[in-house]
């Protein structure tokens, strides 16, 4: 290989350009712009002079609520997913390896296909006198009172976990799979209980997985734009919604719009180099 | 311990059903109801294709799948060009800045959506002017599709023996017959499995498409999304179930074509 060294390591560079090229034209370009707006004045839509104002205005008391809406409900998304997606993890990743893969894909699927046709689903089934009203009456609960569920901040966070529950499965597989099982019997062959063994074992080896599916589903239902859209109410509005309407609805106000899309990447930049402090975010995994 | 070991076992099947449960019981719905007679109530009353005949029948719909065709296509094949040459480069590169470049290609699929929506949408508005409709639609998916492909074809890439391309070129083999004749033949698999899942995923945006769209094209995530906040009717149901069906199918064929590969591989 050594002998061919040059070679392809040359050639590697070649083949590299295309690609490498298009996605900074497209996608560093954009974030770039983005920054640029997010220090411009505000204006209609935007005033072409640098003044950074538009990150000290995300802290008036409108966005600020927001923003602390939005952490809320991406934290108890977050947890909520960790508290599903765990079990679902280690449980797919102890089958034998043919029903693995098929399992697994099973979880990334959802995700994959039309989310917003899912979560229409949800509407459908939340709303009232909606499949779920309809079982809860039949089982007698409710009351004969119309299910109320649907634009509230509950449903928010149901159509959030939903959403972003494979976000979580994902990297959590990936660790758990990689454990040598050997160890939990150890543990347990050394007397160990099984809350000892998860919690002195099993967590802290998976640690990895943990730090970064908890990330990655907290940066995205924070921007997320669609679930509040549709399963919240007027008084559901995430940081994504903040972004979409500062952009596209009138008053618009470009640079405020853009505050909030770069705090957004400043938690998953922050998130990122916490999470790979944590336990080694794997290239690519 | 064994019997605890058993209950803790049966406690974690059930949980992951009930998991799975919840992905799937929203797909359960929006089948069941794609048949139901009712138009206003959710309630079973027949069966019926009512729904499904009045699809096709709607010119909105037909038009906005054949521009989720061309878009789809368009980024897919975009997308299994440069993700294909992006892994093949990875994989070689032996230089500094490796890893900030193989960064680049995954960051697309963590980044907030929202985020790198209004970024494209600024980006084709102040910067870069291409027109708004089908060409920034293409364009934008092509941007997640590139770094899907790249993730895929990477993966199928791990277990693949470099000796076969350097025998090929001992021989005497050019560097595009060297990749026409072996790497491409052991690894098509991994780039039409990666080129499916960028349809695919291209097919079914909504964020992306929603915000750089022009006035005037709508894709078909767009004209469902403009019909459920109009309120919930059954030919929303059976445009979803049409949607789901076709995505699985896609997809199932993607996940089959890369796990094909992994066996090549190692026969091989």
């Amino acid at each position: 290989m050594s002998g061919h060294g040059s070679k392809p390591g040359t050639r590697a560079v070649g083949v590299l350009v295309p690609p490498a090229a298009w996605l900074t034209l497209l996608f560093l370009g954009p974030l770039c712009v983005v920054a640029l707006i997010s220090l411009m004045a505000p204006g209609a839509p935007v005033e072409w002079t640098i003044d950074g104002s538009a990150y000290q205005r995300l802290l008036d008391p409108i966005y600020l609520g927001v923003l602390w809406r939005s952490l809320s409900l991406a934290v108890m998304a977050t947890v909520l997913c960790l508290v599903l997606g765990y079990p679902l993890a280690y449980y797919i990743a102890r089958r034998p390896p043919r029903f693995r893969r098929v399992l697994f894909f099973l979880v990334l699927v959802p995700l994959w296909t039309n989310s917003l046709v899912l979560i229409y689903g949800w509407m459908v089934m939340l709303r009232p006198n909606g499949a779920f009203d309809q079982l809860l009456q039949g089982l007698g609960f409710g009351g004969g009172e119309p299910l109320t569920i649907l634009y509230t901040p509950a449903a928010v966070i149901l159509g959030l976990v939903y959403w972003y529950l494979p976000f979580m499965v994902y990297p959590l597989y990936a660790s758990i799979e990689k454990l040598d099982f050997r160890l939990l019997e150890a543990a347990r062959d050394l007397g160990a209980g099984g809350l000892a063994v998860l919690v002195r074992v099993l967590l802290p080896l998976t640690l990895p997985g943990i730090a970064t599916g908890c990330l990655l589903v907290f940066v995205e239902a924070l921007g997320a734009f669609v679930v509040p859209d549709l399963l919240g109410g007027a008084k559901s509005m995430m940081l994504g919604n903040l972004v979409q309407q500062r952009f596209l609805s009138v008053p618009q106000d470009w640079p405020m719009g853009a505050a909030a899309a770069m705090l957004m990447l400043a938690l998953l930049l922050v998130g990122m180099l916490w999470a790979s402090r944590v336990g080694g975010l794997r290239r690519g995994a | 311990m064994a019997l605890d070991a058993r209950a803790a076992s049966r406690w974690l099947r059930l949980a992951s059903w009930l998991a799975f449960g919840f992905l799937y019981l929203p797909v359960a719905v929006l089948v069941i109801f794609s048949f139901s007679a009712s138009r206003y109530s959710m309630v079973w009353s027949g069966f019926t294709l009512q729904w499904y005949a009045a699809l096709a029948d709607n010119a909105r719909v037909l038009s906005a799948l054949m521009n989720s065709l061309i878009v789809a296509g368009g980024a897919m094949l975009i997308s299994a060009v440069l993700g294909t040459a992006a892994a093949l480069g990875l994989r070689r590169a032996r230089f500094s800045g490796r890893g900030v470049l193989a960064a680049l290609f995954y960051a697309p699929v963590v980044i907030p959506e929202i985020v790198l929506a209004i970024g494209l949408l600024m980006f084709f508005v102040l910067v870069m002017p291409v027109p708004l409709g089908l060409p920034s639609i293409t364009l934008a998916h092509s941007v997640f599709g590139v770094a899907y492909v790249t993730i895929v074809v990477s993966a199928r890439l791990e277990g693949f023996d470099a000796q076969l391309e350097e025998a090929a070129a001992d021989l005497g083999a050019t560097p595009w017959r060297v990749f026409l004749r072996v790497t491409l033949p052991l690894i098509w698999p991994g780039v039409l499995g990666g080129a499916l899942l960028a349809f695919t995923l291209s097919f079914d945006d909504f964020v992306i498409s929603y915000f750089v769209t022009g006035p005037g094209t709508a894709t078909l995530p767009l004209v469902i999304y403009s019909m459920v906040k109009r309120g919930v009717t059954p030919e929303i149901n059976a445009l979803a179930t049409l949607i789901l069906l076709v995505s699985f199918a896609i997809l199932a064929l993607s996940i089959w074509l890369q796990g094909r590969n992994i066996t090549a591989g190692e026969k091989v």
